[in-house]
């Protein structure tokens, strides 16, 4: 009898390993690029971001009813690039997910998940005229575009006014420029006991937490620099060590925590100021009296030539569609200027758009508060659009976090280690 | 004994009324090669076939098809999409076994069992006696005990936060006592303090399985052990602990299979396995290389070695605490 099952298990186990050896077939990315019919849209389940893909879609349905757009919120899971990625391997994705992350897009084009809207007549001109220079930073190494720049968190430093004027600072005019002038700053916060910490971003492992520490910082230092350009990485340099030994300084000094936050730690009170991009000013409203600064630099730099990190999310045309056709045009429909106009009414996202302050002029006039994130929208720097993109940054933190974070590693010998192991990924080793 | 009836009844069987001949040698050949293919009790396979099934789509697919895949440069795609995924041979066991953040995972899985294992299998036994002999609130004190491994990870895991926090309830008992780093953040105690998170979660089912096992324990044995003058502490390590034997080896095995697997505790208390990987488990390892990083091969790599691992540690506790059971 053992033996029986034993031959059955082995055949079983054959068969099965044949058959995973097989697997595959069906259409190619191409497939589709002219049909047209009915497709399935994917949006963020945030409510000013239902709100606005609810109206785009009703506004398209109505003019279309041979084209219909049926629409949902992103399915729940760990992260909306694992249930793509899931979605993408069950050859289910749907045809446009307006929540694509940059960073998981080489990935998704290496599966085969993405179509290269470059392919379309017109994919090329509509992406460049429509974000300027700044779409070359989303553009493959391929020379193809398989994401639509679509809109940007331009992050800022938010300061508690109410906190700063009860240490004796002055709100209007915060002393946050520069890296000398941050870490006093900070310490009188401190000094003062009006928060827990300064600052503090979040100090845990997860591959994207130094876009909103690390990141934001080293291009404003270095004036637009990405963390890898030309398969080589960029920050074992002067600038590099300069932002890590700011940051390092604050851990040091307990001026930023070293322990998660449950919950938001600038809303609660816990730290004074916070790394965050223009969603965050409808989630404050009036609970916090805030203020915003662009990010510091070793030597403070003028607003209006301070770069700072993204956070931007796109939309990804996805093989799986069978109208490609009618996907590209609801694609151009839903980044047209009427729609990013609605678009940022309902969200306060910085649509990825050239002369986004001048089209909009009446917006950013009406809500001076925006003003400021519409003009640094202009100054972003994406993550590197390069393969093994989630594994360099994983690479990062953890070296990041030994060094910096838990100063177990002094910050050279981090830069330097780090740095030789990003170049490999990059190289694709 | 059912193999011997079975034999018998192949030996004699077949109609009686029928003449011994050709035919009937016939027949029993048939009978004999059916036997062979379905056995002595073919209507035990229909009724196994549900679970059989079960097993093979759920556990002998997925490991046959991650052993495949260790063994080749595997990655995700979509289908119909033209990809090469070459034999690469052992390429992603090197890749695995000289990368050291596999190895500190695995070395802090075996910190987090040798606490959580030991831990377990003492509080639940003494728990599971106190709670057999205790007359008043029984029910209340075994829901109590039940309720914390029944309640999501996810929902409890906030409260450990706030009791082990650097301001916490824990530091703020322990005073000047208190560690700096603190406890989820400081690398030499995050993983015996998750260990400690998962023994109180876990201890409830443990607790079931010996207060099963502590029914059997005939009363007797306690007392002839009160006749000779032996007490409880005597009654517990003379009659208990060997009448529960294999509920022990039940609870070790158990508990060691869930510790291998452990994810959500460092996912979740030290927001991804820190500080610095200290609390990295090797399942948290495949998760970020095979789903966040789009390296499945070197997950499944990951994932073989830690079976064998596993299986390793089972056969040498199923050696040492076993006992006959083995």
């Amino acid at each position: 009898m053992r033996r029986r099952i034993i031959l059955a298990a082995a055949a079983a186990a054959g068969a099965l390993t044949l058959t995973a050896c097989g697997g595959g077939g069906g259409g190619s990315a191409g497939d589709g690029m002219d049909s047209r019919g009915d497709i399935t849209i994917w949006y963020s389940n945030n409510e000013a971001e239902i709100a606005w893909g609810e109206q785009m879609v009703e506004a398209w349905n109505a003019e279309h009813p041979d084209e219909q757009i049926k629409a949902q919120e992103i399915p729940a899971g760990a992260s909306s690039e694992e249930v793509i990625g899931a979605a993408i391997t069950a050859g289910n994705a749907p045809c446009l997910i307006f929540n694509t992350s940059p960073a998981a897009v080489p990935q998704f084009q290496k599966q085969g998940g993405l179509v290269n809207l470059s392919e379309f007549e017109d994919g090329e001109d509509y992406i460049t005229q429509r974000s300027g220079d700044i779409a070359e930073q989303y553009r493959s190494e391929d020379g193809g575009f398989y994401q639509m720049p679509w809109k940007s968190n331009p992050v800022m430093i938010f300061y508690n006014k109410a906190m700063f004027a009860q240490a004796g600072l002055d709100p209007e005019n915060p002393p946050l420029g520069t890296y000398d002038e941050f870490l006093a700053t900070a310490r009188t916060l401190k000094q003062a006991g009006v928060a827990q910490y300064a600052i503090n971003p979040a100090p845990t492992s997860e591959f994207f937490q130094s876009w909103f520490d690390f990141y934001p910082l080293y291009a404003a230092q270095t004036g637009g620099t990405l963390l890898v350009e030309d398969g080589a990485a960029t920050f074992d340099s002067e600038d590099g060590r300069a932002v890590a030994e700011f940051w390092r300084t604050l851990y040091e000094e307990q001026l930023a925590g070293q322990e998660q936050y449950q919950g938001d730690a600038f809303a609660d009170g816990y730290a004074a100021m916070a790394i965050v991009g223009p969603w965050a000013i409808s989630v404050y409203g009036e609970d916090v009296d805030w203020g915003a600064v662009p990010v510091p630099t070793q030597d403070g730099t003028a607003p209006d030539e301070t770069w700072t990190f993204s956070d931007a999310k796109n939309v990804g045309l996805y093989t799986a569609c069978e109208n490609k056709a009618t996907a590209w045009d609801v694609l151009k429909f839903a980044t047209s200027e009427e729609q990013d106009g609605i678009w940022l009414e309902e969200t306060g996202q910085m649509p990825l758009r050239q002369n986004l302050t001048d089209t909009y002029s009446d917006y950013f006039e009406a809500n001076p508060a925006y003003q400021q994130f519409g003009d640094q929208a202009s100054r972003t720097v994406e993550v590197p659009n390069v393969q093994n993109s989630v594994e360099i940054w994983q690479a990062f933190r953890d070296g990041y976090s030994e060094s910096v974070i838990f100063g177990e590693v002094p910050v050279d010998e981090f830069l330097s280690d780090t740095a030789a192991r990003i170049g490999e990924l990059a190289a694709g080793s | 004994m059912t193999t011997d009836v079975a034999a018998s009844a192949g030996r004699t069987g077949g109609d009686p009324g029928r003449p011994a001949g050709p035919a009937a040698g016939g027949d029993a050949a048939t009978s004999r090669r059916r036997r062979r293919i379905l056995g002595a009790q073919p209507l035990g396979i229909l009724f196994s076939a549900p679970y059989l099934a079960f097993v093979v789509v759920v556990f002998a697919w997925p490991i046959v098809f991650a052993v495949w895949m260790s063994f080749q440069d595997y990655f995700f795609a979509a289908p119909g999409a033209e990809v090469d995924r070459p034999f690469v041979g052992f390429d992603n066991y090197v890749t695995v076994l000289t990368d050291p953040d596999v190895w500190q995972a695995f070395g802090n899985v075996g910190i987090f069992l040798l606490i959580n294992v030991p831990l377990t299998v003492i509080l639940s036994i003494v728990l599971a006696t106190a709670l057999d002999r205790i007359v008043h609130a029984r029910t209340f004190f075994r829901v109590s005990y039940y309720l914390p491994y029944v309640t999501a990870s996810v929902a409890v895991v906030s409260v450990w936060l706030f009791l082990f926090a650097r301001n916490g309830l824990v530091n703020n008992v322990l005073g000047p006592l208190a560690p700096d780093p603190s406890w989820l953040v400081n690398s030499s105690l995050a993983m015996p303090t998750i260990a400690l998170f998962v023994t109180w979660k876990g201890l409830g089912f443990y607790i079931l399985l010996y207060l099963a096992a502590l029914q059997n324990v005939p009363k007797e044995l306690y007392e002839s052990v009160a006749v000779d003058g032996g007490g409880r502490v005597r009654q517990f390590f003379s009659v208990t602990v060997p009448g529960v034997r294999p509920a022990t080896l039940l609870v070790v095995l158990l508990s060691t299979i869930t510790g291998a697997n452990l994810f959500t505790e460092p996912y979740l208390l030290t927001g991804g396995g820190g500080p610095n990987g200290a609390s990295t488990s090797p399942v948290l390892l495949i998760y970020q290389r095979g789903i966040e990083q789009g390296n499945p091969d070197v997950a499944a790599a990951i994932g073989v070695i830690l079976i064998v691992f596993v299986l390793i540690l089972a056969a040498i506790q199923r050696k040492l605490v076993g006992g006959d059971e083995s």
